[in-house]
């Protein structure tokens, strides 16, 4: 039944923004860890997304006779690292500072963040809400003939 | 004499197969809004409909001959039929997205509503035919 679909990929949507959400909220977190040398600074983390092809209905299941060219949903691929360069700040009284007076600050962009947490939340939403409808929706089957 | 099941219900357990099976794409659509790349799909309905029409046992239905009893009727699955093509995009993105979600949401709303009305349709022939079943 392809509405019980609608929940995995939803599902999948949902969990995919709430990684994007961790892993935002852990470079807004880590925008100010600073450190002394170029390899231990905090760099911005990204989960890359990608389309999730549905796998389970080419094993041949009971109700998918023929593989679903439809997906089944997003999957995260993994979280990559910014490699934009880090930001060198010259402040030799800091704690932190290297010899020659410098501590690296990460490349995360707050803002850029930001927005980011807003599209990661909206597309959240969307998500639930999709659910939701795909609940009603198989609630009412249910009513049949009543 | 016995009631046709198929004759009485006519094509809306279709319609409503269908309905969740668009649900289904679109939901899909939805889940990769930040997806680089991905391409916004959709059924066609009018298609659909054409071949179930044709199925339905119209004398110009293109018809697989069966030559043992054995062979397996119906190869081609109901709903399944209708292609799922891509939707043009309204406007480009940078990583190669094609869903608006804007417009997902607005034709997933408006699959629920028509899933919604095949199913009272559905629900009113069952009454009809309990009816018919009681004699009232």
């Amino acid at each position: 039944m392809s509405l019980a679909n609608v929940f995995t990929i939803a599902g999948s949507g949902m969990s995919a923004q709430s990684i994007r959400l961790n892993a935002t909220s852990s470079n807004i977190a880590n925008a100010e860890t600073v450190s002394s040398s170029i390899d231990e600074t905090y760099r911005a983390r990204y989960p890359v997304f990608a389309h999730a092809l549905d796998e389970a209905g080419q094993e041949g299941s009971l109700f998918d006779e023929q593989p679903s060219e439809v997906g089944a949903g997003v999957r995260v691929m993994g979280v990559v690292e910014s490699q934009q360069e880090l930001e060198a700040r010259y402040d030799p009284n800091h704690p932190m500072a290297n010899d020659e007076g410098y501590v690296y600050y990460p490349n995360v962009n707050v803002v850029e963040q930001m927005a980011d947490m807003i599209s990661a939340s909206r597309s959240f939403q969307t998500n639930v809400d999709v659910l939701n409808t795909a609940k009603t929706m198989m609630q009412k089957v249910l009513t049949l003939g009543q | 004499m016995a009631i046709s099941f198929d004759k009485a219900l006519g094509i809306h357990p279709a319609a409503l197969q269908f309905r969740a099976q668009r649900a289904e794409v679109l939901a899909n659509n939805l889940a990769n809004a930040d997806t680089p790349g991905f391409k916004a799909r959709d059924i066609d309905f009018a298609s659909v409909m054409k071949q179930q029409l044709s199925t339905q046992g119209n004398e110009s239905a293109v018809a697989l001959e069966k030559t043992h009893p054995g062979h397996v009727s119906g190869f081609i699955d109901e709903v399944e039929g209708g292609e799922l093509l891509y939707r043009i995009a309204t406007q480009p993105s940078v990583d190669g997205n094609t869903v608006d979600t804007q417009r997902e949401i607005a034709e997933f709303t408006q699959n629920k509503i028509a899933f919604d009305s095949s199913f009272t349709f559905l629900n009113a022939k069952f009454k009809g035919l309990s009816t018919a079943i009681r004699g009232q």
